[in-house]
């Protein structure tokens, strides 16, 4: 999702469209401002509520690009406000700044990202196995062995700020909004992060393949396209996910040889909850 | 729901903040066997907390077999200039390992050692390696296994939930009172014990390393409800902030890129560091490297923006970009600098508040029967100045002793109500933001404090300055009633939820100044023109501030709170520090 | 301030301002027009090996050579019996399912653009669609085609059993090259090397693998990247074998 980069733009005067309202109504009201050089969307959105708008509600907090507050769909693609610059996007015509989609909207840009809260409190936490090996996986003093190279392959998705950009342009959400049959790329990365834990002793393919809705998923992509972290949430957790619930249902192969995934791992606890919007 | 049609919750223990402390705090209590909730400002796991980036520092030895808490417990007393409580430095250097060690077996995932075992980096002030890491995200990777083990751990949280009174009853705190951001509607809660881990104020200053979130509204509940508060005056200013451009200035530029091996320039291309600490050089503790970057500047030596150059373009490229993803990823993407072929433009930056609630170190507990603090929000663990990667730490080791504590004193006590007329006055409070006759404007009075305070109260003071920013902000003190929300809609209304905050920050405000004033010398991140050097007096006092409003406020030198059995190793590093 | 109207949410409605849909049109016309183009030829059965001068250059499209090899001689386009496999492989695989739900499918056409109202969307969950969690069956069969067209370029160099070397044999070694680096960069492949260990370290064997995860994941990176450069080749290696073989123009060869 490249755009039209224009570094050399010098700061001036530029236009925005923020749209304004509640679940009853709303519209895109036009504001226009002074920009100074390295401005993000968010400190133009700040400085219109300070000086245009003091009703107009926005989610922010740290403005570093590291707690994942200020999601919104500038231009009409999810994005961090705190992280676009206003001079990356195209000068010659006004900037849309719009709430997510996928959720219900509070006000203005300002969404009830709530729901996935509650789907993360039916992702079993993680467990470590009950026996691990003295010297091999555990040492004396209690501490974890683990190799940096499992380490890499499952901070790639703890990196996630929880911005909830990939729930909100996946399509099964946003189009279809199967929210309570599909638990959306973030918590399919998050269950990949637990399932590979070399120490995790919960087997977590039937929550993945069933509630989680996994099917579901059409890896069109658009997740891994939209997350600011640069995670290749496709790629590196839905794929592997899907792979490993085909090991355990549908590997004519692994069948004929009896082979199952996830030996040693604890079924979790049943779930009682459906997480709906 | 109470009769007035206010929403009201009962809790055993209520702990308000969800950064590191608040969810430590929390499972400490629930795990304890106390109802608990939790109640954040902000949606859970965006915490400050989120920020840190450096590591968690635990004497391991997992890299360095020689560390031990002593050591660790040294450190931080040189660090803090020998302010620190001496039982609170001990408590966190011997609990530290543990914490670590635990939240790997929550489900945090750490760098590994060849021999797999968590890594441990070199930071500024500490002896050895020693501070557990996750490349530049440590923060995030805590506050994430804490939410998790939280939202598991049977605890009930409200989110976007702005508390702005705590209420008593006589002597004793029982609950608090406040609203919710998403709606506007008002909520109380009873507690038998309320934890505070609302972290820091750094909000008071324009340019700073802090969230939003961090405008000192636990100091400020506190000092309302007639605890004491410690070593104010003592506000870190983090050496390495970004100066460039405007919007991102203060953003923060992690001490893990001089761990790394970073190197800083003036404009001139001298190493300064060689002249104001040859032998730490860049590692050593960030108020020296804060002040000789300031001197730098002040003194003209200063880049084309008004810092110092740090420089990792000498290092790998594939290395920078491994160990420092978000910072390689930050100057890139906000100020189109690539870091690992340029150095990059920094500066001082408003980071931490050392002083807080003054607790007893082993359980938490204020002054005030029934109140606790944590974290940032709690003084005295790091004196006169913190070293990197002992805020984590704390976090964990006071989070869970504050949780603790909290949870026995509500198992031995019976159930609390909260005073009609104290809820009524509350509920006065918000009303008068929404619709009182007031109207000054928070954002302005914002704006005008950050002002006096980055003017009179910034990392160098005088007491012609100070003097003259505690005028300016009596001021405000005359105006502050008068604070009026420019919109009186209830949903997700940005002007309210400032007109709290402006209070609680001006309170803030006049505790720093008031005790940077009282304090007549130079010490960590406390430096006075006027008064360079080290004062013994003051080298054995702690400031204690209280009082129940601006007004009244009182500031008593009182002595540090030492241990007989600590005194050999404080004193074995303070002759070592001569040695050298 | 001014107010400005939101459009209404239906297919293909959106707020971005870049030509979305030009991605979309590209896939549809470029993989109709090989569909149309491998059935036609499938169908034809004809001009799919070089024979002049002692040569034997065989179109991938028609590898094996079940005439050549096995003397199966049928009058029914028999290209089908063998390239259910490589198109098997292609349409289960990751990225052209990305690439036809996108562009085909329209769920949806491009990120965070209106997808085609569907009464009841079931992802990959139900038949038909479900049947692509086969990928790795078919990427069984599409490696011993593999094996084959590696055979018949090496068979390639033999002119009348000399050696030779001409246009048509780096046609062939730069097609089996591209097309082992796509199939090779399967994602299936890369889960059954390496990706289905929970632990990288804990073996000597697990070891081995992960350092062949390493590589796989290098290719797979740019799986998309091959799988259109991969079925561009086949598609000029078999056009230009088809025109050599029906005498528009003679293959450039030198016979040692």
């Amino acid at each position: 999702m490249s755009e039209t980069i224009d570094l050399a733009h010098a700061p001036g005067p530029r236009k925005l469209q923020i749209w304004r309202g509640d679940l009853t109504s709303g519209e895109l009201v036009e504001y226009e401002l002074e920009t100074e050089p390295g401005m993000v969307v968010l400190d133009a959105v700040l400085e219109i509520q300070r000086s245009q708008a003091p009703d107009l509600a926005v989610r922010w907090n740290c403005k570093a690009a590291k707690c994942g507050s200020c999601s919104a769909e500038v231009n009409g693609r999810p994005r961090l406000m705190c992280k676009t610059r206003l001079d990356h996007l195209p000068a010659d015509e006004p900037i849309t700044v719009e709430p997510m989609r996928a959720f219900p909207l509070i006000r203005d840009l300002v969404t009830d990202v709530s729901w996935n809260y509650r789907v993360n409190k039916q992702i079993t936490p993680f467990t470590p196995r009950e026996s691990l090996k003295p010297g091999v996986e555990v040492n004396e003093k209690g501490e974890f062995l683990i190799d940096q190279a499992d380490t890499d392959r499952m901070s790639e998705f703890r990196k996630c700020i929880e911005c909830f950009m990939c729930q909100d342009v996946c399509h099964i959400l946003r189009d279809h909004r199967l929210h309570d049959r599909y638990y959306g790329p973030r918590f399919m990365m998050r269950m990949a992060s637990l399932d590979m834990h070399p120490l995790d002793g919960v087997d977590r393919l039937d929550q993945i393949a069933d509630e989680g809705g996994i099917g579901l998923c059409n890896i069109t992509k658009c997740c891994t396209e939209v997350c600011p972290e640069g995670i290749h949430i496709t790629d590196n957790a839905i794929i592997p996910m899907k792979e490993r619930v085909v090991d355990q249902r549908h590997d004519p192969l692994l069948k004929l040889l009896h082979r199952t995934p996830n030996k040693g791992r604890r079924k979790p606890p049943p779930r009682t909850e459906t997480p709906t919007l | 729901m109470s009769e007035q049609g206010i929403e009201h919750h009962d809790y055993d223990v209520l702990i308000l903040g969800s950064g590191g402390s608040g969810l430590r705090a929390a499972i400490a209590a629930a795990e304890a066997g106390a109802r608990t909730g939790l109640v954040c400002k902000s949606l859970l796991g965006k915490a400050h907390t989120v920020m840190a980036e450096g590591g968690l520092a635990a004497s391991l030895g997992n890299v360095a077999p020689e560390d031990g808490w002593s050591t660790h417990f040294q450190d931080t007393m040189f660090g803090g200039k020998y302010l620190n409580n001496w039982r609170m430095a001990e408590l966190h250097a011997k609990e530290a390992p543990d914490r670590a060690r635990e939240l790997e077996h929550w489900g945090a995932v750490f760098d590994r050692t060849p021999e797999r075992t968590m890594s441990q980096r070199a930071f500024g002030g500490h002896t050895y390696k020693r501070l557990v890491h996750i490349g530049d995200r440590t923060g995030l990777e805590m506050i994430r296994t804490l939410h998790d083990r939280t939202v598991h751990s049977n605890v009930e949280v409200f989110m976007e939930t702005t508390v702005t009174r705590l209420i008593k009853d006589g002597d004793r705190v029982v609950g608090c009172f406040g609203y919710r951001r998403q709606t506007g509607e008002l909520i109380s809660f009873s507690a038998k014990a309320l934890v505070l881990a609302t972290g820091g104020s750094g909000r008071i200053y324009k340019i700073t390393s802090n969230s939003q979130d961090c405008t000192g509204d636990g100091y400020a509940l506190a000092y309302e409800a007639g605890a004491q508060l410690v070593d104010m005056e003592f506000v870190q200013f983090h050496p390495t902030g970004m100066v460039y451009p405007p919007g991102v200035a203060g953003l923060l530029v992690t001490e893990a890129v001089r761990g790394e091996g970073g190197i800083l320039r003036n404009a001139n291309g001298e190493r300064f560091m060689e002249r104001y600490d040859p032998k730490r050089m860049e590692l050593s503790t960030r108020d020296v490297v804060a002040r000789s970057i300031y001197t730098e500047v002040k003194e003209g030596r200063g880049t084309p923006h008004g810092g110092a150059y740090l420089d990792v373009s000498h290092l790998d490229s594939d290395y920078v970009k491994r160990k420092l993803p978000s910072m390689y990823d930050q100057f890139l993407e906000l100020a189109g600098v690539d870091i690992t072929k340029e150095p990059m433009q920094v500066g001082p930056t408003c980071h931490y508040f050392m002083g807080g609630v003054k607790v007893d170190p082993d359980t938490g507990v204020s002054r005030v029967p029934g109140l606790f603090a944590t974290g940032e929000a709690s003084g005295g663990m790091n004196g006169a100045n913190r070293l990197g990667g002992n805020s984590l730490g704390d976090l964990l080791v006071f989070g869970r002793r504050a949780g603790e504590g909290a949870a026995a004193t509500a198992n031995a006590s019976g159930p609390v109500t909260l005073p009609p007329e104290a809820v009524a006055d509350a509920q006065a409070e918000i009303e008068g933001f929404l619709h009182g006759s007031g109207n000054e404007n928070p954002f302005h009075m914002h704006r005008e404090l950050q002002k006096i305070m980055g003017d009179g109260v910034g990392i160098f003071r005088d007491e012609e300055g100070l003097s003259e920013a505690i005028g300016k902000l009596e001021e405000l003190d005359a105006r502050v009633a008068n604070l009026r929300a420019p919109s009186d809609r209830l949903d997700y209304n940005p002007g309210l939820q400032l007109c709290r905050e402006v209070k609680n920050m001006l309170t803030v405000s006049h505790m720093i100044a008031r005790g940077a004033l009282l304090r007549e010398e130079s010490r960590g991140a406390h430096s006075r023109l006027d008064h360079t050097g080290y004062s013994d007096y003051w080298g054995e006092h702690n400031i204690i501030v209280e009082g129940t409003s601006t007004q009244e406020m009182s500031l008593t030198p009182t002595p540090v709170v030492k241990r007989d059995e600590l005194e050999a190793l404080v004193e074995a590093r303070k002759e070592a520090e001569k040695a050298s | 301030m001014t107010t400005v109207a939101t459009p209404p949410r239906r297919l293909g409605a959106t707020m971005r301002r870049d030509r979305w849909w030009v991605q979309p049109v590209l896939v549809v016309t470029s993989l109709t027009l090989f569909g149309v183009y491998t059935i036609i030829h499938a169908i034809v059965s004809n001009y799919y090996a070089i024979t002049a001068g002692g040569a034997h250059l065989q179109s991938p499209m028609f590898s094996p050579d079940l005439p050549g090899i096995i003397q199966f001689h049928t009058s029914l386009p028999w290209a089908f019996l063998v390239l259910w496999a490589p198109l098997g492989l292609r349409s289960t695989c990751y990225y052209y399912r990305k690439s036809y739900y996108r562009s085909f499918f329209l769920a949806p056409p491009s990120c965070a653009v209106a997808g085609a109202a569907r009464r009841k969307y079931t992802g990959e969950t139900k038949f038909p669609l479900v049947l692509n969690n086969m990928h790795r069956v078919f990427f069984y069969f599409a490696v011993i085609v593999i094996g084959f067209l590696w055979y018949d370029a090496i068979r390639g160099l033999f002119y009348h059993g000399s050696f030779g070397i001409g246009v048509g044999n780096a046609i062939m070694f730069v097609n089996v090259f591209c097309l082992s680096a796509f199939t090779f960069g399967c994602n299936s492949w890369r889960h059954l090397i390496g990706g289905k260990l929970n632990c990288f370290s804990c073996t000597p064997a697990a070891q081995t693998r992960h350092n062949a995860w390493k590589r796989v994941s290098i290719l797979n990176g740019r799986h998309m990247q091959w799988a259109w450069i991969s079925m561009f080749t086949v598609w000029g290696t078999d056009l230009y074998i088809w025109l050599v073989s029906s005498g528009a123009f003679s293959d450039p060869h030198h016979v040692f």
